[in-house]
Protein backbone atom coordinates (compact mmCIF):
# COMPACT_ATOMS: atom_id res chain seq x y z
CA UNK A 1 0.00 0.00 0.00
CA UNK A 2 1.24 3.44 -0.99
CA UNK A 3 -0.18 6.74 0.98
CA UNK A 4 1.10 9.99 -0.59
CA UNK A 5 1.03 11.91 2.45
CA UNK A 6 0.20 15.94 1.90
CA UNK A 7 3.76 17.83 1.04
CA UNK A 8 3.47 20.64 3.26
CA UNK A 9 2.35 19.47 6.26
CA UNK A 10 4.48 16.14 7.06
CA UNK A 11 4.74 16.68 10.76
CA UNK A 12 6.82 12.99 10.54
CA UNK A 13 9.68 14.47 8.42
CA UNK A 14 9.70 17.87 10.25
CA UNK A 15 11.84 16.07 13.03
CA UNK A 16 14.81 15.68 10.83
CA UNK A 17 15.23 19.52 10.59
CA UNK A 18 15.02 20.18 14.10
CA UNK A 19 16.53 23.19 15.64
CA UNK A 20 16.29 25.37 11.89
CA UNK A 21 12.96 27.64 12.14
CA UNK A 22 10.15 27.26 9.61
CA UNK A 23 11.22 24.52 7.61
CA UNK A 24 8.74 21.87 5.74
CA UNK A 25 9.33 18.89 3.45
CA UNK A 26 7.75 18.63 0.07
CA UNK A 27 8.14 15.88 -2.57
CA UNK A 28 9.95 16.73 -6.13
CA UNK A 29 10.53 14.41 -8.85
CA UNK A 30 14.36 13.59 -8.63
CA UNK A 31 15.13 11.37 -11.23
CA UNK A 32 14.28 10.83 -15.00
CA UNK A 33 12.92 7.60 -16.35
CA UNK A 34 16.15 7.62 -18.59
CA UNK A 35 18.27 7.80 -15.49
CA UNK A 36 16.76 5.49 -13.17
CA UNK A 37 16.57 2.92 -16.23
CA UNK A 38 20.23 3.76 -16.75
CA UNK A 39 21.13 3.14 -13.03
CA UNK A 40 19.60 -0.12 -12.63
CA UNK A 41 21.29 -1.33 -16.38
CA UNK A 42 24.39 -0.33 -15.10
CA UNK A 43 24.16 -1.57 -11.36
CA UNK A 44 23.45 -5.51 -12.93
CA UNK A 45 25.86 -5.11 -15.92
CA UNK A 46 28.85 -3.62 -13.38
CA UNK A 47 28.14 -6.82 -11.53
CA UNK A 48 28.36 -9.20 -13.69
CA UNK A 49 31.22 -7.33 -15.56
CA UNK A 50 33.26 -7.21 -12.58
CA UNK A 51 32.29 -11.05 -11.36
CA UNK A 52 33.21 -12.01 -14.42
CA UNK A 53 36.62 -9.86 -14.89
CA UNK A 54 38.01 -11.76 -11.90
CA UNK A 55 37.13 -15.01 -13.41
CA UNK A 56 38.90 -14.18 -16.26
CA UNK A 57 41.91 -12.23 -14.24
CA UNK A 58 42.18 -15.48 -12.69
CA UNK A 59 42.73 -17.52 -15.21
CA UNK A 60 46.56 -15.11 -14.98
CA UNK A 61 46.39 -13.58 -11.55
CA UNK A 62 48.80 -11.23 -11.91
CA UNK A 63 49.36 -7.59 -13.14
CA UNK A 64 52.10 -5.86 -15.27
CA UNK A 65 53.26 -2.41 -16.67
CA UNK A 66 54.06 -1.54 -20.21
CA UNK A 67 53.40 -3.35 -23.09
CA UNK A 68 54.68 -7.08 -22.09
CA UNK A 69 54.39 -9.40 -18.98
CA UNK A 70 58.31 -9.19 -16.82
CA UNK A 71 57.21 -12.57 -15.59
CA UNK A 72 59.43 -12.24 -12.55
CA UNK A 73 59.08 -9.15 -11.75
CA UNK A 74 55.10 -8.59 -11.63
CA UNK A 75 53.44 -6.14 -9.68
CA UNK A 76 50.80 -7.32 -8.34
CA UNK A 77 50.57 -11.21 -7.94
CA UNK A 78 48.02 -13.69 -6.31
CA UNK A 79 48.99 -17.13 -6.00
CA UNK A 80 49.75 -19.83 -3.56
CA UNK A 81 53.28 -20.87 -2.45
CA UNK A 82 54.94 -23.24 0.38
CA UNK A 83 55.25 -21.75 4.09
CA UNK A 84 58.37 -22.19 6.30
CA UNK A 85 56.26 -25.07 7.60
CA UNK A 86 55.42 -26.91 4.64
CA UNK A 87 52.06 -25.94 4.31
CA UNK A 88 50.09 -24.06 1.40
CA UNK A 89 49.58 -19.96 2.30
CA UNK A 90 47.68 -18.04 -0.48
CA UNK A 91 49.45 -14.45 -0.72
CA UNK A 92 48.90 -11.57 -2.56
CA UNK A 93 52.34 -9.84 -3.60
CA UNK A 94 52.38 -6.07 -4.47
CA UNK A 95 55.22 -4.27 -5.34
CA UNK A 96 57.46 -6.19 -3.62
CA UNK A 97 55.53 -6.73 -0.23
CA UNK A 98 53.54 -10.03 0.51
CA UNK A 99 50.55 -10.41 3.12
CA UNK A 100 48.94 -13.89 3.64
CA UNK A 101 45.78 -13.93 2.40
CA UNK A 102 44.88 -17.88 2.80
CA UNK A 103 41.13 -18.32 2.40
CA UNK A 104 40.18 -15.46 0.28
CA UNK A 105 42.69 -14.90 -2.34
CA UNK A 106 45.08 -17.39 -3.72
CA UNK A 107 43.83 -20.27 -1.88
CA UNK A 108 40.89 -21.00 -1.50
CA UNK A 109 37.94 -23.11 -0.56
CA UNK A 110 36.41 -25.12 -3.57
CA UNK A 111 34.61 -28.24 -4.11
CA UNK A 112 35.46 -28.88 -0.41
CA UNK A 113 38.82 -28.72 -0.44
CA UNK A 114 41.76 -25.63 -1.05
CA UNK A 115 42.60 -25.52 -4.40
CA UNK A 116 45.66 -22.20 -5.85
CA UNK A 117 42.77 -19.29 -6.76
CA UNK A 118 43.35 -15.78 -7.49
CA UNK A 119 39.72 -14.50 -6.53
CA UNK A 120 37.52 -16.84 -4.70
CA UNK A 121 34.76 -19.02 -6.13
CA UNK A 122 32.11 -16.38 -4.66
CA UNK A 123 33.38 -13.80 -6.10
CA UNK A 124 33.93 -15.22 -9.96
CA UNK A 125 31.31 -15.63 -12.90
CA UNK A 126 31.29 -18.38 -12.98
CA UNK A 127 32.05 -19.47 -9.77
CA UNK A 128 34.18 -22.60 -10.62
CA UNK A 129 37.51 -21.42 -13.18
CA UNK A 130 35.84 -21.25 -16.84
CA UNK A 131 37.51 -18.94 -18.71
CA UNK A 132 35.60 -19.27 -21.72
CA UNK A 133 32.37 -18.53 -20.20
CA UNK A 134 33.95 -15.55 -17.92
CA UNK A 135 34.99 -14.16 -21.46
CA UNK A 136 31.03 -14.48 -22.63
CA UNK A 137 29.33 -13.18 -20.00
CA UNK A 138 32.23 -10.16 -19.98
CA UNK A 139 31.72 -9.05 -23.21
CA UNK A 140 27.56 -9.52 -23.35
CA UNK A 141 27.50 -6.61 -20.00
CA UNK A 142 30.26 -5.03 -22.18
CA UNK A 143 28.12 -5.02 -25.40
CA UNK A 144 25.54 -3.08 -22.77
CA UNK A 145 27.41 -0.97 -20.57
CA UNK A 146 29.63 0.28 -23.35
CA UNK A 147 27.28 1.96 -25.59
CA UNK A 148 24.87 3.16 -22.82
CA UNK A 149 27.60 5.45 -21.19
CA UNK A 150 28.35 6.50 -25.04
CA UNK A 151 24.96 7.11 -25.33
CA UNK A 152 24.74 8.84 -21.47
CA UNK A 153 27.59 11.02 -21.78
CA UNK A 154 26.59 12.36 -24.91
CA UNK A 155 23.02 13.05 -23.94
CA UNK A 156 24.77 14.98 -20.35
CA UNK A 157 26.91 16.93 -22.37
CA UNK A 158 24.37 17.94 -25.07
CA UNK A 159 21.15 18.50 -22.97
CA UNK A 160 21.99 22.07 -20.49
CA UNK A 161 19.40 20.84 -18.20
CA UNK A 162 21.75 17.96 -17.25
CA UNK A 163 25.18 19.94 -18.01
CA UNK A 164 23.71 22.22 -14.48
CA UNK A 165 22.76 18.84 -12.64
CA UNK A 166 26.22 17.49 -12.95
CA UNK A 167 28.18 20.74 -12.85
CA UNK A 168 28.81 22.53 -9.83
CA UNK A 169 27.94 26.36 -9.83
CA UNK A 170 30.02 29.11 -8.48
CA UNK A 171 28.28 28.71 -4.99
CA UNK A 172 28.88 25.15 -4.73
CA UNK A 173 32.71 25.32 -5.73
CA UNK A 174 33.13 27.82 -2.54
CA UNK A 175 30.71 25.48 -0.25
CA UNK A 176 32.74 22.66 -0.44
CA UNK A 177 34.94 22.98 2.66
CA UNK A 178 31.34 23.47 4.28
CA UNK A 179 29.73 20.70 2.27
CA UNK A 180 32.82 18.22 3.24
CA UNK A 181 32.50 19.16 6.97
CA UNK A 182 29.34 18.57 6.82
CA UNK A 183 29.04 15.10 5.15
CA UNK A 184 31.67 14.41 8.19
CA UNK A 185 29.20 15.03 10.80
CA UNK A 186 26.59 12.91 8.61
CA UNK A 187 24.97 16.13 8.26
CA UNK A 188 22.91 15.64 5.05
CA UNK A 189 20.98 18.71 3.51
CA UNK A 190 17.60 17.08 1.63
CA UNK A 191 17.64 19.49 -1.39
CA UNK A 192 16.92 18.97 -4.98
CA UNK A 193 19.74 19.79 -6.08
CA UNK A 194 22.88 17.58 -6.18
CA UNK A 195 26.01 19.33 -3.82
CA UNK A 196 29.43 19.86 -5.17
CA UNK A 197 31.68 17.45 -3.56
CA UNK A 198 28.65 14.95 -5.23
CA UNK A 199 28.80 16.53 -8.83
CA UNK A 200 32.32 16.43 -8.68
CA UNK A 201 32.15 12.73 -7.27
CA UNK A 202 29.69 12.07 -9.76
CA UNK A 203 32.08 13.93 -13.32
CA UNK A 204 35.06 11.88 -11.86
CA UNK A 205 32.61 8.67 -12.31
CA UNK A 206 30.96 9.73 -15.20
CA UNK A 207 33.51 11.11 -17.27
CA UNK A 208 36.63 9.31 -15.46
CA UNK A 209 36.32 5.87 -14.31
CA UNK A 210 33.56 4.55 -16.73
CA UNK A 211 35.04 5.59 -20.03
CA UNK A 212 38.72 4.30 -18.72
CA UNK A 213 37.30 1.29 -18.06
CA UNK A 214 35.60 0.72 -21.29
CA UNK A 215 38.98 2.26 -23.35
CA UNK A 216 41.27 0.16 -21.42
CA UNK A 217 39.09 -3.16 -21.83
CA UNK A 218 39.59 -2.03 -25.60
CA UNK A 219 43.03 -1.52 -25.05
CA UNK A 220 43.38 -5.23 -24.91
CA UNK A 221 41.83 -6.77 -27.67
CA UNK A 222 44.83 -7.52 -30.23
CA UNK A 223 41.66 -6.26 -33.05
CA UNK A 224 41.47 -2.73 -32.14
CA UNK A 225 45.49 -2.58 -31.29
CA UNK A 226 45.70 -2.89 -35.29
CA UNK A 227 42.51 -0.49 -35.56
CA UNK A 228 43.46 2.19 -33.39
CA UNK A 229 46.93 1.72 -31.51
CA UNK A 230 46.21 5.27 -29.73
CA UNK A 231 44.44 3.67 -27.38
CA UNK A 232 46.94 1.02 -26.15
CA UNK A 233 49.23 3.44 -26.31
CA UNK A 234 47.62 6.01 -24.06
CA UNK A 235 47.61 3.23 -21.55
CA UNK A 236 50.85 2.67 -21.96
CA UNK A 237 51.13 -0.47 -23.49
CA UNK A 238 48.36 -3.66 -23.16
CA UNK A 239 49.87 -4.99 -20.24
CA UNK A 240 49.71 -1.42 -18.56
CA UNK A 241 46.19 -1.36 -19.73
CA UNK A 242 45.05 -4.33 -18.52
CA UNK A 243 46.53 -2.84 -14.84
CA UNK A 244 44.35 0.20 -15.20
CA UNK A 245 41.55 -2.08 -15.52
CA UNK A 246 41.58 -3.81 -12.79
CA UNK A 247 42.55 -0.32 -10.79
CA UNK A 248 39.67 1.44 -12.14
CA UNK A 249 37.56 -1.72 -11.18
CA UNK A 250 38.29 -1.63 -7.37
CA UNK A 251 38.23 2.02 -7.93
CA UNK A 252 34.63 1.49 -8.82
CA UNK A 253 34.05 -0.82 -6.10
CA UNK A 254 35.39 1.54 -3.79
CA UNK A 255 32.75 3.81 -5.41
CA UNK A 256 30.22 1.35 -5.05
CA UNK A 257 30.89 1.03 -0.75
CA UNK A 258 30.89 4.82 -0.48
CA UNK A 259 27.70 5.27 -2.36
CA UNK A 260 25.74 2.75 -0.44
CA UNK A 261 26.77 3.86 2.89
CA UNK A 262 25.88 7.39 2.27
CA UNK A 263 22.77 6.14 0.86
CA UNK A 264 21.62 4.01 3.50
CA UNK A 265 22.81 7.11 6.53
CA UNK A 266 21.44 9.88 4.51
CA UNK A 267 18.00 8.30 4.20
CA UNK A 268 17.54 4.61 2.53
CA UNK A 269 13.99 4.94 1.84
CA UNK A 270 14.22 8.27 0.60
CA UNK A 271 17.14 7.90 -1.76
CA UNK A 272 15.67 4.51 -2.84
CA UNK A 273 12.12 5.59 -4.04
CA UNK A 274 13.97 8.28 -5.94
CA UNK A 275 15.94 5.96 -7.50
CA UNK A 276 12.86 3.75 -8.38
CA UNK A 277 10.12 6.19 -8.48
CA UNK A 278 11.90 9.37 -9.25
CA UNK A 279 10.07 10.75 -6.10
CA UNK A 280 12.57 12.62 -3.56
CA UNK A 281 11.48 14.17 -0.18
CA UNK A 282 13.00 17.29 0.00
CA UNK A 283 13.37 20.21 2.83
CA UNK A 284 12.21 23.92 2.16
CA UNK A 285 13.34 26.68 4.27
CA UNK A 286 10.52 29.36 4.32
CA UNK A 287 12.96 32.13 4.98
CA UNK A 288 15.54 30.40 2.72
CA UNK A 289 13.56 30.05 -0.81
CA UNK A 290 17.13 30.88 -2.67
CA UNK A 291 17.80 27.37 -2.31
CA UNK A 292 14.96 26.16 -4.81
CA UNK A 293 16.97 28.17 -7.30
CA UNK A 294 19.37 25.80 -7.52
CA UNK A 295 16.97 22.92 -8.32
CA UNK B 1 -3.02 8.55 10.16
CA UNK B 2 -1.07 9.29 13.04
CA UNK B 3 2.90 9.78 13.75
CA UNK B 4 3.81 6.07 14.88
CA UNK B 5 1.58 4.43 12.52
CA UNK B 6 3.52 6.37 9.70
CA UNK B 7 6.63 5.27 11.27
CA UNK B 8 5.98 1.29 11.42
CA UNK B 9 4.82 1.92 7.34
CA UNK B 10 7.71 3.53 6.67
CA UNK B 11 9.50 1.06 8.77
CA UNK B 12 7.95 -1.95 7.09
CA UNK B 13 8.59 -0.61 3.78
CA UNK B 14 12.44 -0.29 4.31
CA UNK B 15 12.57 -4.05 5.50
CA UNK B 16 10.64 -4.96 2.73
CA UNK B 17 12.61 -3.02 0.06
CA UNK B 18 16.25 -4.14 1.57
CA UNK B 19 14.71 -7.65 1.74
CA UNK B 20 14.23 -7.30 -1.77
CA UNK B 21 17.45 -5.88 -2.81
CA UNK B 22 19.29 -8.61 -1.05
CA UNK B 23 17.13 -11.12 -2.63
CA UNK B 24 17.65 -10.00 -5.82
CA UNK B 25 21.20 -9.89 -5.42
CA UNK B 26 21.95 -13.34 -4.13
CA UNK B 27 19.33 -14.78 -6.97
CA UNK B 28 21.37 -12.87 -9.44
CA UNK B 29 24.62 -14.68 -8.03
CA UNK B 30 23.59 -18.14 -7.64
CA UNK B 31 21.14 -17.84 -11.17
CA UNK B 32 23.81 -16.70 -13.45
CA UNK B 33 25.98 -20.33 -11.72
CA UNK B 34 22.85 -22.25 -12.71
CA UNK B 35 23.14 -19.86 -16.06
CA UNK B 36 26.08 -20.86 -16.81
CA UNK B 37 25.33 -24.33 -16.94
CA UNK B 38 22.39 -24.32 -19.68
CA UNK B 39 23.65 -25.38 -22.61
CA UNK B 40 21.23 -22.55 -24.59
CA UNK B 41 22.18 -19.54 -22.35
CA UNK B 42 25.63 -20.48 -22.94
CA UNK B 43 24.97 -20.48 -26.84
CA UNK B 44 23.23 -16.96 -26.32
CA UNK B 45 25.91 -15.50 -24.03
CA UNK B 46 28.29 -16.75 -26.29
CA UNK B 47 26.65 -15.40 -29.83
CA UNK B 48 27.85 -12.26 -28.88
CA UNK B 49 30.70 -12.92 -30.19
CA UNK B 50 28.97 -12.48 -34.29
CA UNK B 51 28.19 -8.49 -32.63
CA UNK B 52 31.95 -8.43 -31.50
CA UNK B 53 33.53 -9.69 -35.04
CA UNK B 54 31.26 -7.50 -37.15
CA UNK B 55 31.84 -4.60 -35.74
CA UNK B 56 35.72 -5.41 -35.16
CA UNK B 57 35.66 -6.02 -39.30
CA UNK B 58 34.21 -2.86 -39.75
CA UNK B 59 36.43 -0.72 -37.71
CA UNK B 60 39.90 -2.52 -38.65
CA UNK B 61 40.55 -3.06 -42.72
CA UNK B 62 41.72 -5.80 -43.77
CA UNK B 63 44.99 -4.05 -44.20
CA UNK B 64 45.18 -2.44 -40.81
CA UNK B 65 49.14 -3.97 -38.97
CA UNK B 66 49.29 -4.84 -36.19
CA UNK B 67 51.81 -3.13 -33.82
CA UNK B 68 55.53 -3.47 -34.66
CA UNK B 69 58.23 -3.16 -31.71
CA UNK B 70 61.71 -2.53 -31.71
CA UNK B 71 63.97 -4.98 -31.09
CA UNK B 72 65.49 -3.83 -27.69
CA UNK B 73 61.55 -4.61 -26.64
CA UNK B 74 62.28 -8.40 -27.61
CA UNK B 75 61.79 -10.51 -24.61
CA UNK B 76 64.42 -12.80 -22.83
CA UNK B 77 62.47 -16.01 -22.94
CA UNK B 78 59.07 -16.24 -25.13
CA UNK B 79 56.86 -17.54 -22.78
CA UNK B 80 55.94 -21.28 -24.55
CA UNK B 81 52.15 -22.70 -23.46
CA UNK B 82 50.26 -25.03 -24.39
CA UNK B 83 52.02 -28.36 -25.81
CA UNK B 84 55.35 -27.77 -25.16
CA UNK B 85 57.11 -30.94 -25.86
CA UNK B 86 55.11 -33.02 -27.95
CA UNK B 87 55.47 -36.89 -27.63
CA UNK B 88 53.89 -38.22 -30.98
CA UNK B 89 56.16 -40.69 -32.15
CA UNK B 90 56.37 -39.11 -35.68
CA UNK B 91 56.48 -35.86 -34.46
CA UNK B 92 59.18 -36.93 -32.20
CA UNK B 93 61.33 -39.20 -35.28
CA UNK B 94 61.04 -35.71 -37.10
CA UNK B 95 62.25 -33.27 -34.74
CA UNK B 96 65.53 -36.02 -34.26
CA UNK B 97 65.99 -35.36 -38.01
CA UNK B 98 66.05 -31.68 -37.22
CA UNK B 99 62.89 -31.68 -39.79
CA UNK B 100 64.12 -33.19 -42.71
CA UNK B 101 61.73 -35.12 -43.41
CA UNK B 102 59.09 -32.35 -42.39
CA UNK B 103 56.79 -31.96 -45.81
CA UNK B 104 53.66 -29.30 -44.95
CA UNK B 105 50.54 -30.17 -47.01
CA UNK B 106 48.57 -28.01 -48.99
CA UNK B 107 45.01 -28.96 -50.01
CA UNK B 108 41.41 -29.06 -49.62
CA UNK B 109 40.05 -26.56 -52.01
CA UNK B 110 42.80 -25.74 -54.04
CA UNK B 111 43.47 -25.92 -57.88
CA UNK B 112 47.13 -27.21 -57.15
CA UNK B 113 47.82 -29.31 -53.53
CA UNK B 114 51.25 -28.83 -53.04
CA UNK B 115 54.00 -30.87 -50.24
CA UNK B 116 56.90 -28.30 -49.53
CA UNK B 117 59.86 -29.27 -47.52
CA UNK B 118 61.16 -26.52 -44.97
CA UNK B 119 63.56 -25.55 -47.39
CA UNK B 120 61.16 -24.98 -49.94
CA UNK B 121 58.89 -22.87 -47.58
CA UNK B 122 61.99 -20.90 -46.62
CA UNK B 123 62.63 -19.85 -50.04
CA UNK B 124 59.36 -18.46 -50.95
CA UNK B 125 58.40 -15.17 -50.30
CA UNK B 126 59.19 -13.98 -46.24
CA UNK B 127 58.56 -11.40 -43.70
CA UNK B 128 60.11 -10.75 -40.77
CA UNK B 129 58.13 -8.82 -37.74
CA UNK B 130 58.82 -7.92 -34.12
CA UNK B 131 55.27 -8.09 -33.08
CA UNK B 132 53.39 -8.91 -29.26
CA UNK B 133 51.38 -12.03 -28.42
CA UNK B 134 48.65 -11.69 -26.17
CA UNK B 135 47.05 -14.84 -24.75
CA UNK B 136 43.81 -15.15 -23.88
CA UNK B 137 44.76 -15.52 -19.92
CA UNK B 138 45.71 -12.06 -20.02
CA UNK B 139 49.80 -11.93 -20.18
CA UNK B 140 51.22 -10.44 -23.24
CA UNK B 141 55.18 -11.60 -24.90
CA UNK B 142 56.98 -9.14 -27.85
CA UNK B 143 59.22 -11.65 -30.61
CA UNK B 144 60.57 -11.73 -33.70
CA UNK B 145 58.93 -14.17 -36.21
CA UNK B 146 60.25 -14.78 -39.71
CA UNK B 147 58.46 -16.54 -42.10
CA UNK B 148 56.55 -17.57 -45.51
CA UNK B 149 54.03 -14.95 -46.14
CA UNK B 150 50.71 -16.77 -45.73
CA UNK B 151 49.17 -15.41 -48.81
CA UNK B 152 51.34 -15.62 -50.92
CA UNK B 153 51.73 -19.44 -50.22
CA UNK B 154 47.94 -19.83 -50.69
CA UNK B 155 48.22 -18.15 -54.34
CA UNK B 156 50.80 -20.60 -55.58
CA UNK B 157 48.15 -23.03 -54.82
CA UNK B 158 45.28 -21.19 -56.27
CA UNK B 159 41.99 -21.35 -53.94
CA UNK B 160 38.92 -22.32 -55.75
CA UNK B 161 36.34 -19.45 -55.26
CA UNK B 162 34.13 -21.75 -52.78
CA UNK B 163 36.98 -21.31 -50.44
CA UNK B 164 35.99 -20.11 -47.23
CA UNK B 165 38.36 -20.77 -44.20
CA UNK B 166 41.60 -21.89 -44.02
CA UNK B 167 42.62 -24.99 -41.72
CA UNK B 168 45.53 -25.62 -39.76
CA UNK B 169 46.47 -29.14 -39.17
CA UNK B 170 48.92 -29.56 -36.57
CA UNK B 171 50.96 -32.35 -35.28
CA UNK B 172 50.08 -32.45 -31.23
CA UNK B 173 47.55 -33.84 -29.07
CA UNK B 174 47.50 -30.86 -26.80
CA UNK B 175 47.28 -32.07 -23.11
CA UNK B 176 47.39 -36.14 -24.17
CA UNK B 177 43.70 -35.60 -25.12
CA UNK B 178 42.45 -37.15 -28.20
CA UNK B 179 41.86 -34.79 -30.40
CA UNK B 180 44.59 -33.33 -32.74
CA UNK B 181 45.11 -29.33 -31.95
CA UNK B 182 43.95 -27.04 -35.57
CA UNK B 183 42.47 -23.96 -35.93
CA UNK B 184 41.24 -21.69 -39.05
CA UNK B 185 41.20 -18.69 -40.05
CA UNK B 186 38.94 -16.79 -42.77
CA UNK B 187 39.96 -15.64 -46.22
CA UNK B 188 40.88 -12.15 -44.90
CA UNK B 189 42.66 -13.09 -41.72
CA UNK B 190 45.11 -15.71 -44.14
CA UNK B 191 45.92 -13.12 -46.70
CA UNK B 192 46.45 -10.24 -43.89
CA UNK B 193 50.02 -9.24 -45.03
CA UNK B 194 51.32 -9.89 -41.15
CA UNK B 195 49.86 -13.72 -41.65
CA UNK B 196 52.81 -15.85 -41.30
CA UNK B 197 53.75 -19.28 -41.41
CA UNK B 198 56.60 -18.80 -38.73
CA UNK B 199 60.09 -20.67 -38.86
CA UNK B 200 62.35 -18.06 -36.98
CA UNK B 201 61.86 -17.03 -33.30
CA UNK B 202 64.33 -14.47 -32.73
CA UNK B 203 66.56 -15.02 -35.68
CA UNK B 204 67.24 -18.76 -34.88
CA UNK B 205 65.70 -21.55 -35.99
CA UNK B 206 61.86 -22.19 -33.98
CA UNK B 207 62.44 -23.77 -31.02
CA UNK B 208 60.42 -27.43 -30.44
CA UNK B 209 58.44 -25.22 -26.93
CA UNK B 210 57.26 -22.89 -29.51
CA UNK B 211 55.98 -24.88 -32.20
CA UNK B 212 58.93 -26.06 -34.60
CA UNK B 213 59.51 -26.54 -37.55
CA UNK B 214 56.46 -24.35 -37.96
CA UNK B 215 53.67 -22.35 -36.69
CA UNK B 216 51.01 -20.02 -37.66
CA UNK B 217 51.25 -15.89 -36.72
CA UNK B 218 48.04 -14.14 -37.16
CA UNK B 219 48.82 -11.18 -35.28
CA UNK B 220 45.65 -9.04 -34.72
CA UNK B 221 44.42 -12.73 -33.09
CA UNK B 222 44.80 -14.04 -29.40
CA UNK B 223 47.13 -16.96 -28.54
CA UNK B 224 45.25 -19.72 -28.89
CA UNK B 225 45.05 -18.86 -32.72
CA UNK B 226 48.94 -19.47 -33.71
CA UNK B 227 48.82 -22.88 -34.29
CA UNK B 228 51.94 -24.51 -33.53
CA UNK B 229 54.05 -28.07 -34.95
CA UNK B 230 51.58 -27.36 -38.17
CA UNK B 231 51.55 -30.13 -40.39
CA UNK B 232 48.74 -29.46 -43.13
CA UNK B 233 46.93 -26.51 -44.38
CA UNK B 234 43.12 -27.08 -45.71
CA UNK B 235 40.88 -24.70 -47.36
CA UNK B 236 37.71 -25.56 -47.05
CA UNK B 237 33.72 -24.39 -47.22
CA UNK B 238 32.66 -25.24 -43.61
CA UNK B 239 34.62 -26.59 -41.11
CA UNK B 240 31.16 -28.60 -39.54
CA UNK B 241 32.62 -31.74 -39.85
CA UNK B 242 36.15 -31.01 -38.50
CA UNK B 243 36.96 -32.54 -34.91
CA UNK B 244 34.35 -30.78 -32.94
CA UNK B 245 32.51 -28.12 -35.67
CA UNK B 246 33.52 -25.22 -33.98
CA UNK B 247 36.64 -24.71 -36.56
CA UNK B 248 39.32 -24.86 -33.73
CA UNK B 249 40.69 -26.81 -30.45
CA UNK B 250 39.86 -24.43 -28.01
CA UNK B 251 36.69 -23.31 -30.16
CA UNK B 252 35.43 -26.96 -29.51
CA UNK B 253 35.65 -26.59 -25.78
CA UNK B 254 33.59 -23.44 -25.29
CA UNK B 255 36.29 -20.36 -27.07
CA UNK B 256 35.24 -18.03 -29.29
CA UNK B 257 36.33 -18.64 -33.05
CA UNK B 258 36.36 -14.88 -33.39
CA UNK B 259 39.87 -14.15 -31.14
CA UNK B 260 40.18 -10.40 -32.25
CA UNK B 261 39.22 -9.50 -28.41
Amino acid sequence: MHTQLPADTNAQNRHLSAGRAQTSTTTIKRHSLTTRLWHWVNFITLIILLMSGLQIFNAHPALYWGEQSSFSQPFLAIHARKGADGSARGVVQLAGHEIVTTGVLGLSNSNGRLRERGFSEWATLPGPQWLSMGRNWHFLAAWIFGPSIVAYLLYTLISRRRRRLIFPTQAQWREIPTTLIDHARLRFHHVADYNGIQKLTYILVLFGLLPAMVLSGLAMSPTMNAAWPWITELFGGRQSARTIHFICAFSLVGFFIVHIALVLVSGVFNNLRSMITGRYRIQVSSHDETEKGHG
Amino acid sequence: MDKSAGQQLDHNRRRVLSGLGALGAGALLSGCDRLSNNDTVQQAVGSVENLTRKAQRLIASRQSLAQEFDASQIAPVFRPNGETNPQEPAYRQMAKNQFVDWRLRVDGLVSQPMELSLDQLRNLPSRTQITRHDCVEGWSCIGQWTGAVLGDLLDLAGPQDDARFVVFHCADHTYGGSDLYYESLDMIEAYHPQTLLAYDLNGEALPVANGAPIRLRAERQLGYKQAKYVMRVELVDSFKTLHGGKGGYWEDRGYNWWAGI
